[in-house]
């Protein structure tokens, strides 16, 4: 795909080009856009909601133009926890840089994306430099390939720091990026802000992430497969974290991940994406143990309990379609799903409501929550069983010969 | 146990050139037709025991036994011969399979390795391959044509092909996709089930590893810190660090135990219980003396290594829990 | 209602889309640059075999009287040189020498080299130092000098100038193919490999070499043309195959007197050993291109 090379928070926060150190803060502002100091953190300023609506991300390249997200649309509360949950290649990771407007001119983004009243799609690169960072956060997946190796971590959150005008002073800035790394539970800060990056562990780097990414005292934390490179104690310990912060903070947080258990322990609600498009959406609890789109279904009964009985599985048959596959019309599911009727193929299912803030894209099952038999073949036409809990589910006779 | 055990390895100890002590004083048993698993974090030893129990590295200290013979002294074709019984399942499907060979190579390899003449090994490889799923217009395809779950199983017919007794699946299911995750797992119950192969699967996904295993290994730090049945440990863990890592697996109704502070550098390990350092419960004593394997409650089968063993360590509860 | 039952596990189904999946068959189209210069080579080859029936005159026919005629003249379609012999049927005629200097060099030293290359990277430190450093010795002659004095020492001879240029040969082929194997040596299924418990031999031949094959090829086509240009000088000092025999380095060797008087038929050698070479090169590269297993996929 063509994202950027690398994307450090740093770049995050102050330039979109792919070639790193072409553009360096500081640089001419819009005329209208006033650089505000900010406070030391958002409580006293009145909170905003993140609304992306009708966001398309399409991919041009010489031969063909990829159609990588369409119609996707979700709300981050201020103070609340959305997961976009998803597979590789559902868009999920796309969805959320395309939010932060980190793609260059050869990609298309459309849609619209607000934060409190402030249009994002509608300011200019300069002005979206200085939202990015300071009051949109940004979170990357690998925290070893997102510092700069070559400069101690503490001139790096210091940097930010100062670039957004939070701090005018090297000293102030310096000072802060220690109390930053404290804030995020890293121990020894002055120690630690001195190292550089190849001396931390993983989980050490992802919180220094944290830290810069928290520095400007964001509205909204976008955070992309922020634990997925960790350990799984090392995880808990940075999901404790993240929901320390919106605490503190108030922030809310737009977590992208592939991980049901992530999901489980900090989602708020759930949004989840299946090749490109949004497949089901609501509160966690209620979409993650009573899902009503087979997809979701199908990929909570994927994960092991203690319950499932041995190789009883529930295993959709096929694989997920790679970034931008073309999707004929219809669902794109509609190929593994063992509810799929005619209809499903011809058109392309709307998220509807099933619930109280819960909607689906699913038709055939909407409404009634999905049973088992998700495995998945070619459509099977013919009744079937719904109105049980996906969890706890057992395969009475095992697999079927 | 009245059967005698397909794989016995006692004692293994292997450091690595930098000082580190990647296993250290690693015991286990596998049975025949039981899985076993290994569970734990990165730097923990995991796959370096299943690389020494596969000899594929050689120990510094302790032996391993398959099927009633020391593997140490045997080398050679000796060797060779009895790896037809012990086969491998590598994590990465991608690198695991030669890139510029077929995927019906790749089982074909395995099988002329063990004296199989071309004709009987590429019906044999079809016949496998058409097995665990791959369809037959995909035998000629080379690896970068499949995806990780396709390249999976065609690895898994790879290590089946000569009929193997054990097979190591070393991070088998890690790569992949959750919903192919959950096909290849089904697959692996399903042919031992009809094979009667033994499974030490190594894994950091403890919930994974519970599904699949019988018995199950939780290591840190180069050593077994507590082992016993899937359904012990996750109904009544004892070392804390068991503790820690079933609290963060899904589906598991509990607050995380969330452990303090980093993984130790393996190169400098603390004194006495590795885990001392991120331990909510360690005691002055644990910096003491490393903690044997005790036996946890009484029973002979399920045994941690904390000089708590037997307190009764406060694990956070289930949520709802009266 | 009745509940769906499914086995718990099924194929992947294929998907289509982008990716290498999308592709049914393995058409390969053969590219052009290697059917261009295959073309070449191959004629040249036959050229080269059949030189009786294909070359107009033998390679010392002609008299002294008709020497130096320009290209076109009337029988001679490239001229005759100093001494009234046909061009044209000394190019062919010379054609086996320059290209068995060429091409048997490279398949000696590929061999050879390869097999040094290969066990050095496999077996255990000593040997591989042992190796190592013998090919550096090698290797530290610049390559011209070391095949003029291999040559002066065994003597003149088209036998004598391929034994020297294979030896030349050895050692940058071995450094390549050790560097090959080295890069492959820890890959996953080079583990998987010794782990399946087949024997080292056969791991080489069945793992190893179909992955350093494509490299080794480019290289060693590439020497071809090195090689001929070689031998080519070799001739032109008065090894390899002297006078009056046909060789293109030697007739270059001849003709150079002439090279004012008539430039043109001085160069038509050169050219030749010019355009042989190139033609391996290009070769080389389509080759690689060819087998390349991954040439149809769209990442």
């Amino acid at each position: 795909m063509t994202a950027p090379l690398m994307t450090t928070p740093l770049m995050a926060a102050t330039v979109t080009d792919p070639r790193l150190g072409q553009d360096r803060p500081g640089g001419p502002l819009h005329p209208g856009f006033v650089r505000r100091r900010a406070s030391r953190s958002t409580r006293g300023i009145a909170p905003g909601a993140l609304r992306v609506q009708d966001l398309a991300v399409t991919f041009r390249s010489k031969r063909a133009a990829v159609r990588a997200v369409r119609e996707v649309s979700f709300t981050v509360e201020p103070g609340r926890t959305l997961v976009l949950l998803g597979e590789s290649g559902s868009g999920k990771s796309v969805s959320a840089r395309a939010t932060l407007r980190l793609y260059g001119d050869r990609v298309d983004v459309e849609g619209s994306a607000t934060l409190a009243d402030l249009d994002l799609f509608g300011l200019s690169e300069a002005e979206m430099r200085a939202v990015r960072g300071k009051s949109l956060g940004f979170v990357p997946q690998d925290a070893g390939g997102s510092l700069d190796p070559l400069r101690r971590i503490g001139a790096q959150v210091a940097e930010v720091v100062r670039w957004h005008g939070v701090e005018r002073t090297r000293r102030a800035a310096r000072d802060r990026a220690v109390d930053l790394l404290a804030q995020v539970g890293i121990p020894d800060p002055g120690r630690v802000a001195r190292a550089y990056p190849h001396e931390l562990s993983g989980g050490m780097r992802q919180r220094a992430l944290i830290a810069i990414a928290i520095s400007c005292g964001p509205r909204v934390l976008i955070a992309d497969e922020p634990t997925t490179a960790l350990d799984v104690t090392i995880q808990a310990q940075v999901l404790e974290l993240f929901a320390r912060l919106q605490d503190e903070l108030g922030m809310g947080l737009l977590m992208v991940t592939h991980d049901v258990g992530v999901a489980e322990q900090v989602a708020d609600r759930v949004a989840v994406m299946y090749a490109g498009r949004l497949v089901e959406e609501g509160p966690g609890a209620v979409v993650l143990s009573q899902p009503a789109h087979p997809y979701t279904a199908g990929l909570l009964g994927a994960v092991p309990t203690p319950e499932t009985p041995r190789g009883g599985l529930q295993a959709i048959a096929g694989q997920p379609p790679p970034a931008g596959a073309v999707v004929a019309d219809g669902c794109a599911f509609a190929d593994r799903c063992a509810f799929a009727v005619e209809a499903c193929r011809r058109e392309s299912p709307p998220l509807a409501e099933v619930g109280p803030g819960h909607r689906a894209a699913c038709p055939v099952v909407g409404g009634s929550v999905v049973g088992r038999a998700v495995v998945g073949g070619p459509a099977v036409g013919g009744p079937v069983a719904v109105g049980q809990p996906v969890r706890g589910v057992s395969h009475p006779e095992g697999p079927a010969s | 146990m009245s059967r005698a055990p397909l794989l016995l390895a006692e004692n293994l100890t292997k450091r690595f050139g930098n000082g580190v002590l990647a296993v250290d004083d690693v015991s286990l048993t596998v049975y025949p037709g039981e899985t076993v698993g290994i569970v734990g974090e990165s730097g923990c030893g995991k796959s370096t025991t299943g690389k020494l129990i596969l000899r594929l590295l050689e120990p510094d200290a302790g032996y391993v036994a398959f099927d009633g013979r020391n593997l140490g002294p045997i080398a050679g074709q000796q060797l060779r011969d009895i790896r037809a019984q012990l086969q491998l399942v590598p994590q990465n499907p991608q690198t695991s399979l030669n890139p510029r060979r077929t995927v019906a190579e790749a089982v074909i390899f395995n099988l002329r390795a063990h004296g199989w003449p071309r004709h009987r090994a590429a019906r044999r490889a079809a016949e496998l391959l058409d097995r665990v799923g791959i369809p037959a217009a995909y035998l000629r395809r080379y690896p970068h044509e499949l995806s990780g779950g396709q390249l999976q199983r065609v690895a898994i017919a790879r290590a089946l092909s000569t009929d193997p007794k054990l097979i190591v699946c070393d991070e088998a299911v890690s790569a992949l996709d959750k919903s192919v995750q959950a096909q290849v797992l089904n697959l692996l119950v399903e042919l031992q089930q009809e094979r009667g192969v033994a499974y030490l699967f190594i894994s950091h996904d403890l919930g994974v590893v519970e599904h699949l295993s019988d018995r199950v290994v939780v290591m840190y730090l180069g050593r077994v810190v507590e082992e016993g049945t899937a359904s012990e440990l996750w109904r009544n863990p004892t070392h804390p660090y068991t503790a820690a890592l079933l609290s963060s697996t899904p589906g598991r109704d509990r607050q995380p135990l969330v452990l303090a502070g980093d993984l130790p550098n393996p190169a400098d390990p603390p004194s006495g219980c590795g885990f001392r350092t991120r331990c909510p419960f360690a005691l002055d004593a644990c910096a003491e003396q490393r903690p044997a394997m005790a036996p946890a409650e009484g029973t002979g089968a399920h045994r941690a290594a904390c000089l708590r063993s037997t307190d009764d360590l406060a694990f956070p509860v289930r949520r709802g829990a009266a | 209602m009745s509940v769906v039952e499914l086995p718990a596990s099924l194929p992947d189904l294929p998907v289509p889309g982008i990716g290498g999946t999308a592709r049914a068959t393995h058409r390969r189209h053969i590219p052009l640059t290697v059917i261009i210069p295959g073309t070449f080579i191959l004629l040249l080859i036959l050229a080269a075999i059949f030189a009786p029936v294909v070359a107009p005159y033998g390679p010392t026919a002609g008299s002294i009287a008709n020497r130096l005629q320009p290209i076109g003249s009337p029988g001679h379609l490239l001229g005759t040189d100093e001494q009234g012999w046909d061009i044209l049927s000394r190019l062919i005629w010379g054609a086996r020498p320059s290209l068995l200097e060429g091409i048997v060099p490279v398949v000696v030293a590929g061999v050879i080299g390869t097999f040094l290359g290969v066990v050095a990277a496999l077996a255990g430190r000593r040997t591989h130092t042992l190796i190592m450093r013998c090919l550096d010795v090698l290797y530290s002659f610049p390559a011209v000098l070391l095949a003029i004095a291999l040559a002066a020492a065994l003597g003149a001879g088209v036998v004598n100038a391929i034994v020297a240029l294979s030896i030349v040969l050895i050692a940058p082929i071995a450094r390549v193919a050790e560097t090959e194997v080295a890069r492959i040596r820890s890959a996953d299924f080079m583990e998987a490999a010794r782990a399946s418990g087949a024997s080292w031999p056969s791991i080489v031949v069945r793992q190893v070499l179909p992955n350093i094959g494509p490299v080794l090829l480019v290289y060693c086509t590439a020497m071809v043309g090195l090689a001929i240009v070689f031998a080519g000088g070799l001739s032109l000092l008065g090894l390899g195959v002297p006078p009056p025999a046909a060789e293109w380095g030697s007739m270059l060797s001849t003709l150079d007197q002439d090279l004012y008087t008539q430039p043109v038929l001085a160069l038509i050698p050169a050219i030749m050993i010019f355009v042989t070479s190139i033609a391996f090169n290009v070769l080389g590269d389509g080759l690689r291109d060819l087998l390349d297993v991954r040439s149809e996929t769209v990442s």
